[in-house]
């Protein structure tokens, strides 16, 4: 019986597989004839060529200003941007398939590891300041500021608190509901980090979404809500959302561009970052871009909603660019 | 006594007849009201935005900016590669199964996969074009021809499925004709078969290229690229689409990039509304020459 359908398979199969034999052969001929030459010979004057970055979604609205107004000047050049996360960037960037990957945490050892392994050495600058906002419904009334260890009590690993009246004594009796990022996101990462002692250690049964808006949408309707994300999305909210100051032991500091940018918003202001590839820089595209964005990094982050750095942090990473030195993670 | 049971059973007919004559109209109006809804909401938000400067520019920062060129241009390139790579393929597959191979255990096990496969969710298929098309043929390399093979893989069922019934409807009457005058199975599957059969198989094919063009989610993994500023040139590419671009746009921070997302969903919308209309214009000139 069996031996009749193999018979079978092998008669009536044999045409098949030859079919999609001489597919497959028509195919790769097709894509060996336009092989990639993204890499055009470097002129004096015109740039052109292709910039690949990817990663953290809260750093790409910077990175896409910064690329808008570079193109504006050196319109051949293409610089594509993906918006995978973090950690989804890095996959991308440490077997080289990105120049540039965006970052709202710092690269771990295992990431650096892995490029390094694969040839690939890389850089890293800072690019503007974000404020992890924890935010509220704008119907809610009864909070002004959680302590640091409020925070962690509500998003703990194993925490079960569902009621505002759990969370400190005086609150009212209402149900607590939870938005946060998700587990790809550098800002999950830094907020669990920062608040609950460890990266990735928290509760789960929260509302989680890479998608910031929906996030903004979800505590917005409901007074019970908190939630967190970048401060960018608070500023493009603040009609619907109370932001919340956060006291981490020396009084209560609400986030704006003086507290974030002087650091006494602590422990929730953090770098936002690029990581780069150094032999790309070897492209003068990749350089140039660079360049451009130390120079006006800074105003486009003000703009898009985060805070810049402030000058001669940049200038000072700007003449990096020129003697990059491959980056050692400090855990070694 | 028989009478009246008689005329109470008329009653209760005539009861149950209206009871579901308006329990299946307000079903269909429920189904119509929800896509007017939708309709409306995305052409208020979306039609102040949409003008031949949005159509005709990159993506921008600043919501007023932006433009659709990129991803409409990327939608297009992947949908004809999708075409060049299904049609053949799926059409080859459909006269085999029904006009050469032998009815038998292997064939239907081959029939209950293919249905099968056309129920499997697209993210499926974006992992699996990620490993083998992207890492594996292409050696990391994003491009278009990735995009428009997991594409295939993903409508294929869909037209296998649809030729084959578009090749059943073809009268046995006329094959055996073509049998009777000792034509071999080959002719008559290209003098008689195909031309009676060709008309159904587009439609068919249509209707599953513009479920290809909806698809965000195996494109995001092949792709992953949202903000693209060129015009893809050859089929080595990298490109977006645009239920992508959509989708970045939702996204975003700023309020009125939700407006420029709905003036996005128009485009879309009116691209699949062409597509959906160019098979069924085709059905009814098929049906109308059968009819004849």
């Amino acid at each position: 019986m069996f031996l009749k359908i193999n018979d079978c398979i092998n008669n009536q199969i044999k045409w098949l597989i030859l079919s999609f034999a001489i597919l497959s052969i028509g195919l790769f001929a097709a894509c060996g004839s336009d092989d990639d030459d993204s890499v055009a010979a470097p002129s004096d004057e015109k740039l052109s060529g292709t910039i690949e970055i990817d990663g953290s979604s809260t750093v790409f609205p910077v990175t896409v200003a910064v690329a808008e107004e570079f193109r504006v000047s050196n319109p051949e050049v293409q610089i594509p941007i993906g918006m995978s996360g973090s950690g989804g960037g890095f996959k991308r960037f440490v077997v080289g398939e990105t120049d540039i990957s965006n970052a709202s945490r710092f690269i771990k050892l295992a990431e650096v590891e892995k490029a390094n392994s694969n040839g690939i050495e890389l850089m890293e600058l800072n690019v503007a300041w974000d404020g992890l906002s924890v935010v509220v419904s704008k119907s809610n009334d009864f909070v002004d500021c959680l302590t640091t260890e409020e925070l962690k009590s509500i998003w703990d690993e194993g925490s079960t608190l569902d009621n505002w009246s759990q969370v400190r004594e005086g609150f009212p009796d209402k149900p607590l509901r939870l938005y946060g990022p998700g587990t790809d996101s550098g800002t999950f990462d830094y907020f669990t980090d920062e608040i609950n002692g460890e990266e990735k250690r928290s509760r789960a049964d929260y509302t989680a979404s890479e998608d910031d808006n929906t996030l903004v949408q979800g505590v917005s309707g409901d007074p019970g809500a908190l939630g967190y994300f970048g401060y960018a999305y608070y500023i493009e909210n603040k009609e619907s959302l109370k932001i919340v100051s956060v006291d981490s032991g020396s009084g209560c500091v609400e986030p704006s561009e003086t507290t974030i940018e002087d650091g006494t918003y602590s422990p929730l202001s953090r770098k936002l970052l690029i990581y780069v590839k150094i032999s790309s820089l070897q492209k003068p595209e990749v350089k140039a871009f660079l360049e451009f964005y130390m120079d006006h990094g800074g105003e486009l982050a003000n703009e898009v909603g985060y805070v810049a750095l402030s000058d001669a942090e940049y200038s000072a990473q700007k003449a990096m660019i020129s003697n990059p030195v491959n980056y050692v993670h400090p855990s070694k | 006594m028989l009478t009246t049971k008689k005329t109470n059973s008329k009653k209760t007919r005539q009861i149950k007849e209206t009871f579901f004559l308006y329990l299946f109209l307000s079903s269909v109006v429920i189904g119509i009201l929800a896509l007017a809804v939708l309709l409306i909401d995305v052409l208020i938000d979306g039609l102040p935005y949409l003008n031949w400067d949005f159509l005709t520019k990159y993506a921008s920062r600043k919501p007023l900016n932006s433009g659709i060129l990129a991803p409409l241009a990327g939608t297009v390139w992947v949908v004809l590669l999708t075409a060049i790579f299904t049609v053949p393929v799926g059409i080859a597959t459909a006269i085999y199964l029904e006009e050469f191979a032998k009815k038998g255990r292997f064939i239907r096990l081959i029939e209950l996969n293919i249905s099968n496969l056309a129920g499997v969710p697209s993210v499926i298929y974006g992992l699996l074009g990620l490993a083998v098309f992207v890492q594996f043929l292409f050696d990391g390399s994003r491009n278009l021809i990735s995009g428009a093979l997991t594409l295939t893989l993903l409508i294929l069922p869909i037209v296998i499925i649809a030729s084959q019934e578009a090749i059943k409807a073809v009268p046995s009457s006329f094959k055996d004709a073509g049998y009777a005058m000792g034509a071999t199975r080959w002719q008559v599957v290209k003098k008689v078969v195909l031309p009676q059969a060709i008309p159904g198989m587009m439609s068919g094919i249509i209707l599953a290229l513009s479920r290809a063009i909806g698809e965000a989610a195996p494109i995001l993994m092949i792709s992953s690229l949202v903000w693209v500023t060129f015009v893809p040139t050859t089929p080595n590419s990298k490109f977006t689409v645009l239920p992508l671009q959509i989708y970045t746009w939702v996204s975003q921070p700023q309020e009125d990039f939700r407006s420029i997302a709905a003036a996005g969903i128009i485009v879309l919308l009116v691209i699949l509304l062409i597509m959906n209309s160019i098979a069924v214009k085709i059905r009814n000139k098929y049906q109308q020459r059968s009819e004849q």
